[in-house]
């Protein structure tokens, strides 16, 4: 029973993870390059539905949309300001600057809200109690799990029946014949980068309902956590940052239950490097030989 | 295009040092007495009004501990203004961040301190902290007394380093003593913060009274900075393990975050915390019914009586807008300790830091002072207070005694 608890509140955490790790994934597949920011989002989406909640006294479906809003715009504007101008400039570059917008997006939060914590009030309280309370998982949990799954079906029928995800894959593919094939390919990256904030602002909702401190810093940890789980599952498929996040999830969760607490994030990155030894695309990631 | 972002990256400059510049402003502090530098004639004025000691305080202004740093400049200023509108003993106060840090945070927020002249440092405010600082202001001869750097490790082998909390192992063995007296048969879990020298150092001496008085230690569990905002795994072994008891020698962020957690699960057993609990009635969108019960062992309660406790939350109060927590108490009287020790050992401002240390580590195991943390505080050489822990349980969101 004990097992089936631990079972779950990995799965709970994966799920966040592979929430987060969806939306490092749609940006890399497509635009090609790493969001650093894309934690950084997660946290403002968080802030954002706290305040809707702690001070306009919204419900909380509703500071979830006002998130939204607000993260998908912030996408937006983060890619036509910072991303854009580096379009054909070399990928450091691009990186360095996602970096530069992580620290950018922390200070602003450090000034706006200050240092201090708050504690989140989560979105939907209340447990389900099962085998007479001998297991008990919360509403957030389950909820998560739903919305995660639900993402991800969500995206890969996006991605492979829709005229717009036809475009995104095709510029994932090659974007100069993209374009030659009339696809505008600037549109189609900051559609990606408005959807990848928004699943950043439910990812932010549900990532502080299950772990309520919220704090400038919120969101690098966990970032950097579904980044590795997109590594994991293959950065670039979206089953992959599912699978990759969910076992991100119940190894970290397994490991502090069953061998020690003090070393449960070096097993996972253990894992991690195994698993890149022996599929070195991830698990689900395709290998490309680069031609020479 | 290429003008535009060079314009941004300018603005996004311009917009972090303003920040800096920002925060700076704020630490710095209105108490600077008038004319309190420009006064080169210090034999014509009476001796007390000659100039003012240079007073420093460093802590976390910023990152996850800055309700702590807060709360000590904040008391430490009401402290200063009260003991600079008497007359006699005038101080100068400057704080300084060091966000909590071991490393060369402390170190630069101590370095900044010793270049604008600083005599006596009140602080650091976190262990951590402590332990780095002292080790330089010993070799520096500058006077140390921390409001609240709990750990043996500050004032181990340090003649210079003296506290006004109480030590982790005296929390540790108090809090053991408390449960064996008060819950006896208790099945006890601790979960501690084993990258922290404060959680481990209460954790530890908790653990080997505990022992000694027969209190039975079912689970323990650890997390570290990097892994405490899950504690659904620690807490889900704690309850296998029976544990109708859990120890939180943490501070109050993590613990928010166990309080929340266990009431998701449904798992209610009776939570104790020690003095980092304290703030956590204070923190944003913390619902203050998951701390309904919550013990902590505690020096300070806002809500006693006395003359001296009510006049200072009445100030704090109104000058801060919140109730003190027991960091700002503990910064309140250190200030008041320093002009006590200051006065007996006969010292005035003119003196460089060193010769006031020398002259203060004899007279501190000597005195005797009554604050809102304890009435009647002395102090060991060693630089350890003795004073009384106080049991404090929260009921209804309020501090009252059990």
């Amino acid at each position: 029973m004990e097992f089936l608890s631990y079972l779950i509140s990995g799965i709970s955490l994966g799920s966040v993870y592979a929430i987060i790790a969806l939306g490092y994934t749609m940006v890399y597949g497509i635009a090609k390059m790493l969001n650093f920011a894309h934690g950084d989002v997660i946290m403002v989406g968080g802030y954002m539905s706290f305040c809707a909640m702690s001070y306009l006294h919204l419900p909380g479906w509703v500071s979830v949309l006002v998130g939204m809003v607000v993260c998908t715009l912030l996408g937006i504007i983060i890619e036509a300001l910072a991303y854009k101008p580096l379009r054909s400039a070399p990928s450091l570059a691009v990186l360095i600057t996602a970096i530069g917008v992580s620290y950018l997006l922390q200070n602003s939060a450090l000034l706006i809200w200050g240092a201090n914590p708050m504690s989140y009030p989560p979105v939907i309280s209340g447990t389900l109690h099962l085998f007479d309370g001998q297991l008990s998982i919360s509403y957030v949990s389950i909820i998560t799990v739903t919305a995660c799954v639900l993402i991800m079906l969500g995206l890969t029928a996006f991605t492979s029946k829709t005229k717009m995800g036809k475009a995104m894959r095709a510029c994932s593919e090659d974007k100069g014949a993209a374009q030659l094939m009339g696809i505008n390919v600037n549109r189609t990256i900051s559609l990606t980068f408005a959807i990848g904030s928004a699943l950043a602002a439910i990812a932010g909702v549900l990532l502080c309902s299950s772990y309520p401190t919220l704090m400038p810093t919120t969101g690098s940890m966990p970032g950097i956590k579904a980044f590795t789980a997109a590594v994991f599952g293959g950065i670039g498929s979206i089953p992959g940052a599912f699978l990759g996040g969910l076992l991100l999830g119940i190894i970290e969760s397994l490991a502090k239950a069953y061998i020690s607490t003090q070393l449960s994030n070096s097993i996972v990155f253990a894992v991690l490097i195994v698993v890149l030894l022996v599929r070195p695309a991830g698990l689900l990631g395709k290998y490309v030989p680069e031609k020479v | 295009m290429k003008k535009i972002l060079a314009m941004l990256l300018a603005l996004s400059m311009i917009f972090a040092l303003c920040a800096c510049g920002g925060s700076k402003e704020e630490t710095k502090t209105e108490t600077e007495t008038p004319a309190a530098e420009a006064a080169p004639a210090a034999e014509a004025a009476p001796a007390a009004a000659a100039g003012a000691f240079k007073l420093g305080v460093q802590g976390p202004l910023t990152g996850g501990a800055a309700i702590y740093g807060t709360a000590v400049v904040n008391g430490a200023k009401i402290a200063v203004d009260e003991i600079n509108a008497k007359g006699g003993i005038q101080f100068e106060l400057q704080a300084q961040d060091d966000e909590a840090d071991s490393g060369d945070k402390a170190i630069n927020a101590y370095n900044a301190l010793m270049d604008w002249g600083m005599q006596v440092l009140v602080g650091p405010v976190t262990s951590g902290s402590g332990v780095t600082v002292g080790a330089q202001a010993y070799a520096d001869r500058v006077f140390c007394l921390t409001p609240s750097g709990s750990s043996v490790d500050c004032i181990a082998d340090k003649d210079n380093f003296f506290q006004v909390c109480f030590t982790d192992p005296n929390q540790g063995v108090a809090s053991a003593d408390y449960m064996a007296k008060n819950y006896a048969g208790a099945k006890v879990a601790v979960i501690y913060k084993n990258d922290d020298a404060y959680s481990q150092g209460i954790r530890d001496t908790f653990v080997k009274e505990a022992e000694a008085k027969a209190v039975e230690v079912v689970y323990e569990g650890t997390f570290n900075e990097s892994t405490q905002t899950d504690f659904s795994v620690q807490l889900t072994a704690a309850q296998a393990a029976g544990a109708d008891m859990v120890f939180l020698p943490i501070y109050y962020t993590p613990a928010s975050v166990i309080l929340s957690q266990a009431n998701a699960m449904g798992y209610a057993p009776t939570f104790f915390g020690v003095d980092g609990m304290d703030g956590i009635l204070a923190m944003p969108g913390f619902d203050t019914a998951l701390a309904e019960g919550v013990m902590l062992l505690t020096p300070f309660s806002a809500d006693s009586q006395d003359a001296l406790t009510q006049n200072f939350v009445a100030k704090y109060q109104a000058a801060y807008g919140e109730t003190p927590n027991q960091f700002a108490a503990d910064a309140y009287d250190a200030v008041y300790i320093v002009a006590a020790a200051l006065e007996a050992a006969g010292c005035t401002p003119d003196m460089d830091a060193a010769a006031i240390c020398e002259a203060l580590i004899p007279v501190m195991p000597t005195i005797s002072v009554d604050g809102v943390t304890g009435q009647g505080m002395t102090w060991a050489a060693s630089g350890e207070v003795s004073k009384a822990p106080m049991a404090i349980v929260i009921k209804d969101g309020v501090y009252v005694t059990p």
